[in-house]
């Protein structure tokens, strides 16, 4: 078999202040997977996402990305090598869009003429005017702000993505495009795709697998389809189901 | 233009050089210790506390207590690395001053430096991580630019702060624009004051415009602002340090030295002018401390002062005897050179001892002529001194002489001391007997029946790096014996007196032409 993608085995994690935030955790997401990681607020998401690129350390445990351990690769080199879209964005505000989009570009010694062609590529690709490349972040909408976190995670070329909430500040219809358009970008690059969200149908439509955390321990497992099984947990079947209930309200009160 | 004002911008080159000179490598000394200590005790909570109190400590001490305490300091450095090395370096002047001035930038830049760099985003800083930068990388890129701001003001703050405190580099034998400040609380010359105010306030002011615009324009991002800013800053500096560069090309340049009161001045203008005369190029290095000028002149800081035998005697040679005025005279001479190889060039023919003198009317109504009389009733008086005199030899050795005891004591600035004694604050000085103010006030002074007071004939000291320089000697050899008591007194008289007041200069120039 190929070596995984990312792989979590018996991470626990807990901070400073003494809060555990990931228990007895085993995960494996193969090269190429779609995994949705979902679970109630405080569940662990975000602790799980900075488990596998180093920006938290696990008590116990290992963590490996593409066979290499997290613990013994620099951090700086592993990072270059992942995308992370943070859930609170993290934009450098004393840099124009099109500086943040390039950054890990520019650690990774690119000449200025690629950087700028690839911002212009990566803008467009997220869909936002070529203009806003030389403005501060601070002149764009959240939603805006949003996309532009997007393409400075994907500007280095990465093979591994990991996304907390990308698409969380957006409106329905551009949310709706924009995972589309993700999700066929993810195809043709051959990504690896470790993607966290509260919105149960965009993880249902856009994964290949859900992943359920609950009190930083994984709840459920498997692909859609199968986490409705009679032996799925119940907070699971309750969650997978969520999204065909709101689909029947909604046909009943819009009467279609 | 008014004399005193004119004489004040014809020094103003010179002292505004020093001073620039003085704060702006004290400002980069203590950018360059405190950026770096922000850095680390920003990341480490531990070092913060200690890092932050002991520079607020050293804030805490007066700035002329801090500048005066670094010349021992410096004197006990410099006497090792002679001992180790063969070599020692100048405790006086630019160093003490500048390793004090540092210590006082220190505090504002460490301080803003840690709040600006703590301050930072930490969801900023998290990303900084995220996308793949080095521990240097997120610092240079991310944290200090956004720092930026909080740090310049504090560059501000201490640009400002040094610039004032610089002005106390005057004592410790460095030039600077308190030059001006007190050499005229010294004279009384309020202009001198005032000016030598004025300019340090000028430039902290234009200092703390230019350094405004640097951090408006980081705050903004506006890069216009930024080069405006550093542009005037250092083209200021660089035209106001000018001076200093033509006279390093100049050559062998002699340095007179002074004391801090008005004969002293105008006895170093005496000889200054002499051997620019006879084409040397002079440096004043003035308002130097009573043993701090000896030392100085010992170790070759400066080539030629006045000094006073008696102060010598006790001070240096540490002697309580008094054999008369010839013999201590010879004696000086002669262990002088031997000890430190300075030389007693001569007298210049008049005394200025210290005399003990009160109001007429005070004194007569007393029944006090001499110090024996001044015995009896010191119980119920007040004396008043200069600021050194009680703790100095010739003071103990006239308290065992006489069994002085007074009511109470209280020290004053030279020209103060005349002003205590005619409202009543004081009713005996330590005067000097050549003061003018002894004869304008008509004052009386007190015999020393005992001889508890030594001789204080002002001599010529040369250093022993300029003993054997001929012009130098040549050139101030025909002072010696040239100066009575009367025209002494005279000469002061014109710098002290309240109106129609000279410069030390000008009455420099009354002694020359007799
Ligand atoms: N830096 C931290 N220090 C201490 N505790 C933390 C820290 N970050 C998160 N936690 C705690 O760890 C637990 C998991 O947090 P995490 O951010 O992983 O949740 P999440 O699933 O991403 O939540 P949300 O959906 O609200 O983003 C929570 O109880 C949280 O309070
Ligand atoms: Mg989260």
């Amino acid at each position: 078999m190929a070596v995984p993608a990312i792989r979590l085995s018996d991470v626990a994690l807990r901070y400073p202040n003494g809060v555990s935030a990931l228990e007895d955790i085993d995960l494996e997401v193969a090269p190429g997977e779609f995994v949705a990681l979902v679970g109630g607020s405080g569940s662990g998401k975000t602790s799980l996402l900075k488990t596998v690129n180093g920006l938290v350390r696990p008590a116990t445990g290992q963590v490996a990305v593409f066979g290499e351990g997290v613990a013994s690769t620099p951090p700086h080199v592993l990072r270059r090598r992942i995308g992370y879209v943070f859930q609170d964005i993290g934009l450098f505000p004393h840099l124009t869009v099109a500086e943040n989009i390039a950054i890990t570009p520019k650690l990774l010694g690119w000449d200025p003429a690629r950087r700028a062609a690839r911002a212009a590529e990566l803008l467009e690709l997220v869909a936002l005017p070529a203009d806003v490349g030389g403005r501060p972040p601070a002149a764009l909408s959240g939603g805006q702000r949003q996309r532009v976190g997007v393409a400075r995670a994907l500007a280095a070329e990465p093979r591994l993505m990991l996304m907390d909430e990308p698409f969380g500040a957006l409106d329905p219809v551009t949310r709706d495009a924009l995972g589309g358009e993700y999700r066929a970008l993810h195809e043709r690059l051959g990504l690896t795709t470790l993607m966290v969200t509260h919105d149960m149908t965009e993880a249902v439509l856009l994964a290949d697998r859900i992943v359920v955390l609950q009190s930083g321990r994984i709840l459920g497992d498997g692909r859609p389809a199968a986490l409705l099984d009679a032996s799925a947990h119940p907070h699971v079947r309750d969650l997978l189901e969520a999204p065909r209930r709101q689909a029947e309200r909604l046909r009943q009160r819009l009467g279609a | 233009m008014d004399p005193q004002l004119a004489a004040a911008f014809e020094r103003l080159p010179e002292y505004l050089a020093w001073h620039v000179l003085l704060s702006v490598s004290a400002l980069a000394l203590g950018l360059a210790i405190s950026l770096p200590l922000a850095v680390a005790a920003a990341r480490r909570p531990r070092l913060r506390w200690p890092a932050l109190a002991s520079a607020s400590l050293i804030q805490t001490i007066p700035s002329l207590a801090l500048l005066a305490l670094f010349y021992p300091l410096l004197l006990a450095l410099a006497a090792l690395s002679e001992s180790l090395f063969g070599r020692g370096f100048s405790a006086l002047g630019f160093l003490p001053s500048l390793l004090a001035l540092t210590l006082y930038s220190v505090l504002p830049i460490l301080r803003n430096g840690v709040a600006g760099i703590t301050g930072v985003d930490p969801a900023i800083v998290e990303a900084a991580d995220g996308v793949g930068m080095t521990p240097r990388q997120k610092l240079l890129q991310v944290e200090l630019p956004l720092a930026a701001p909080v740090i310049m003001a504090g560059v501000r703050t201490a640009a400002v702060w040094t610039i004032g405190a610089a002005t106390l580099a005057t004592p410790v034998g460095q030039t600077s624009l308190g030059n001006y400040i007190f050499a005229g609380l010294q004279t009384e010359n309020w202009v001198s004051v005032l000016f030598g105010c004025a300019a340090s306030a000028v430039l902290a002011l234009t200092a703390d415009q230019l350094i405004g615009l640097v951090e408006t324009g980081v705050r903004r991002r506006r890069r216009a602002f930024v080069v405006a800013g550093a542009v005037g800053l250092v083209a200021g500096a660089a035209v106001a340090m000018a001076p200093l560069v033509t006279r390093l090309e100049g050559g062998r340049s002699y340095v007179v030295g002074a004391k801090n009161f008005s004969e002293q001045y105008i006895l170093a203008e005496l000889m200054a002018v002499r051997l620019e005369r006879a084409g040397a190029a002079v440096r004043r290095k003035e308002d130097l401390g009573s043993a701090v000028a000896y030392r100085a002149l010992a170790a070759g800081e400066i080539d030629v002062y006045v000094d006073y035998s008696g102060t010598l005697w006790t001070a240096v040679l540490g002697r309580s005897d008094n054999p008369g005025r010839k013999a201590v005279l010879d004696q000086l001479t002669a262990e002088l050179a031997r000890r430190d190889g300075v030389r007693v060039l001569g007298s210049l023919g008049f005394e200025n001892a210290y005399a003990f003198a009160m109001r007429p009317d005070r004194a007569r109504a007393l029944g006090v002529a001499s110090l024996d009389d001044l015995a009896r009733v010191a119980p119920r008086l007040t004396l008043g001194t200069d600021v050194e005199f009680l703790s100095r030899p010739e003071w103990k050795a006239v308290e065992a002489a006489y069994g002085l005891r007074f009511r109470n004591s209280r020290s004053f600035q030279p020209t103060f001391m005349y002003r205590a004694l005619g409202s009543g604050d004081a009713d005996v000085i330590s005067a000097f007997s050549s003061d003018g103010r002894i004869a304008a006030d008509r004052l009386v002074v007190l015999s020393d029946p005992r001889g508890a007071i030594p001789p204080y004939d002002a001599v010529i000291l040369v250093s022993p790096k300029a003993a054997g320089d001929r012009r130098l000697v040549e050139t101030l050899t025909p002072l010696v014996g040239s100066i009575s008591v009367e025209a002494m007194r005279a000469a002061n008289l014109l710098v002290d007196r309240d109106t129609a007041k000279m410069t030390p200069a000008q009455a420099a120039g009354t002694l020359e032409r007799r």
